[in-house]
């Protein structure tokens, strides 16, 4: 009995076990060197040694600001983009999708079949100079003679949009499909009009889908470096790319390493604020 | 009790009819879920749609909502046809069967939510709404959200977020459903009272013959699609017009037989029995006799009599089942248990059933009877 009781008791844990010991061995354990390695000073050649070198960090903050502050730009304009096309989207399978909503959520997840790299690929052609869109949109007279899309920051905005769309769509899907119909009707039954009801049940009750997306969206686009580097210029290089350079290309760890946590603890603002500004009770999703 | 003595100002003494159905027919697809359906509802009546599922009860509820449109036919709310309004215009509301309490919002919230869509705002809302949540007993809770009330206050704050925009006509939708049986009894007599309180017409759809009794004034009872017979509870029990409601509503004992005089049946395996004169109604030839199991005496004495065997008892506590083989087929008789003990009478013993012109009616056919 007494041994029964006690395996109860540890059941929890033993279930939480594999989760923590993943986490622990491939995420706190390179944290800690990622700090570590953030404060070390030298170079590649003569190697690197720890010495409270919080320089770095100033160091990073002085010079890539715009790179940092464009990172947050990318992806908050990505964000709500992503929003404001899933919302209807996400809407319209969950209400009158009907039997086919397995097959169009299966059309939102399929660019998920094709990597990034080459969805992205896709997009620099989609884009070129020479492409249907360019031409089109010259012919139009919304781009000058000369005008381009690729290397603007409008083509890596839309890159992070479309490729972090499903991380929108998805988490909306859920909660609009949550939404119990006869709550619209007896919206309707208190005078509230179609519209009247979306504003005052269907949208409130979706917004736990909403700051689900909207996280899933900022803070992976926050720190991507392949859409500024594929269909962007280097003025539009968001700081994804500065940290890939530095520790691929120039061998400066230390430097990468303090980005790193600097961009860490920019998203961990943003979205302390964010979740303030919404309510906490959204994030976790008790509201419903 | 505002609410009450506004109406009670502002309607006229007249039967003054407050829903009226012309002709409705609904059609799904290739079902016909209402049939040329024709009724109307009397201001300040409690009304009840009767009938067992996919009778058309709902759909019916669901057109004079506004949820769905007639195929045909009209529908009016007083004296303006309303067809084809849309549910926010029509000055009707529902008290859904899940309730359909909005999770997101409080209470209070829930119970605002009709005076909010109509500008009523401030003190006169705040007003309202408490006075509202005290009728119906739920006063200071409007902080809370519907998640943290019992199904049975759930179900008090549905029925106030629809009573305090004061409708024209409140439409319930198996309200009750949900309850279990004991709170079922006790919101059935205040509703009634509330009802009472209020002077707003009610509709009210069940399935629950003995909810639609003790609730409503009139009874329309329902079967495929039609009204298949309309009247006071009294009426309905006492004076059936077919066989389906004389089974629907409570137990009946029917016989055929054959129309013999103006006020006789011969039955066709038994003696001829008399009946009042109206209960024939022009009828002739092949009918049916029905008798209420309880208004059956065991022993002579009435001026209708069937000779049988007792076949089985039951004893049920407020009255005894007898099961009783006759040459007209089994009948059933409850005795109702007014001294200690069974009534006497015992399997086996062989005796003669009597019972009162008075309360025997007279059915088309046995058709439709369970």
């Amino acid at each position: 009995m007494g041994l029964l009781h006690r395996h109860r008791q540890l059941t929890p844990y033993l279930l939480l076990a594999p989760g923590l010991l993943w986490l622990g061995v491939f995420f706190v354990v390179p944290l800690g060197f990622l700090a570590y390695q953030s404060l070390q000073s030298g170079n590649f050649d003569i190697g690197y040694s720890f010495s409270w070198a919080w320089g770095n960090y100033w160091n990073a903050v002085r010079d890539y600001r715009p790179q940092f502050v464009r990172s947050l730009e990318y992806a908050g304009i990505a964000t709500v983009l992503a929003l404001v096309v899933s919302y209807p989207v996400a809407y319209w399978i969950a209400f009158r999708g009907g039997r086919w909503k397995n097959l169009l959520l299966l059309f939102i997840v399929a660019p998920f079949f094709v990597t990034y790299l080459i969805r992205t690929l896709a997009w620099e052609t989609i884009l070129s100079d020479n492409g249907f869109v360019v031409h089109t949109l010259q012919h139009l007279h919304v781009l000058g003679p000369g005008g381009r899309l690729l290397a603007t920051s409008t083509a890596v905005v839309t890159g992070i949009t479309y490729n972090f769309l499903p991380f929108m769509a998805l988490p909306l899907y859920v909660s609009l499909e949550q939404i119990d119909h006869r709550l619209l009707e007896a919206a309707q039954d208190l005078y509230a009009s179609k519209w009247k009801a979306f504003v005052r049940v269907t949208l409130p009750l979706s917004l736990p889908g909403v700051v689900a997306g909207t996280l899933l969206t900022f803070i992976p686009a926050a720190g991507d470096f392949i859409n500024a580097q594929l269909l962007g210029s280097p003025e539009n290089h968001m700081i994804g790319n500065v940290i890939q350079s530095k520790f691929l290309e120039l061998t400066d760890y230390p430097a990468a390493a303090s980005m790193s946590f600097i961009l860490m603890a920019a998203i961990l603002v943003a979205v302390a604020v964010y979740a303030r500004a919404v309510g906490t009770e959204q994030l976790t999703g008790t509201a419903v | 009790m505002t609410v009450a003595s506004e109406r009670a100002t502002s309607a006229p003494a007249a039967q003054k009819v407050d829903v009226r159905l012309e002709d409705v027919t609904k059609q799904f697809d290739d079902v016909v879920a209402v049939d040329r359906l024709s009724v109307g509802v009397e201001s300040g009546s409690f009304f009840a749609l009767l009938g067992p599922s996919g009778c058309g009860k709902t759909t019916t509820l669901r057109m004079i909502g506004g949820f769905e449109q007639p195929t045909e036919g009209r529908i009016y709310l007083g004296d303006r046809e309303v067809s084809r309004l849309p549910a926010y215009k029509r000055d009707v509301n529902t008290v859904f069967q899940s309730y359909a309490l909005f999770p997101h919002l409080s209470v209070f919230e829930n119970v605002a939510f009709g005076l909010r869509r109509r500008a009523v705002r401030g003190e006169t809302l705040r007003g309202r709404v408490e006075e509202m949540l005290r009728i119906v007993g739920l006063g200071g809770m409007g902080k809370r959200k519907p998640r943290q009330l019992s199904g049975g206050q759930q179900q008090r704050v549905a029925l106030a977020r629809a009573l305090v925009n004061k409708p024209q006509v409140l439409l319930l939708d198996e309200p009750l459903g949900a309850l279990d049986l004991k709170l079922r009894k006790q919101m059935q007599l205040e509703l009634k009272a509330i009802q009472h309180d209020v002077g707003i017409t009610f509709i009210h759809v069940t399935h629950d013959q003995e909810e639609a009794m003790t609730m409503a004034d009139q009874i329309a009872v329902m079967n495929q699609g039609r009204i298949e017979q309309l009247g006071t509870p009294t009426e309905l029990y006492e004076t059936p017009a077919t066989a389906y409601v004389a089974s629907f509503l409570g137990a009946s004992n029917l016989i055929a037989g054959t129309v013999s005089g103006a006020n006789t049946v011969r039955l066709h395996h038994g003696p001829e029995v008399k009946v009042r004169p109206a209960a024939i109604a022009g009828r002739t030839g092949e009918v049916a006799v029905g008798i209420r199991p309880e208004k059956i005496d065991l022993g002579g004495g009435q001026e209708n009599t069937l000779e049988g065997t007792i076949f089985e008892q039951a004893y049920i506590g407020v009255a005894t089942q007898y099961l009783v083989d006759t040459d007209c087929g089994r009948l059933t008789v409850y005795r109702q248990n007014a001294s200690p003990g069974l009534n006497g009478a015992a399997p086996g013993q062989r005796l003669t059933l009597s019972w009162s012109p008075e309360s025997t009616f007279v059915v088309d056919s046995m058709e439709g009877s369970e």
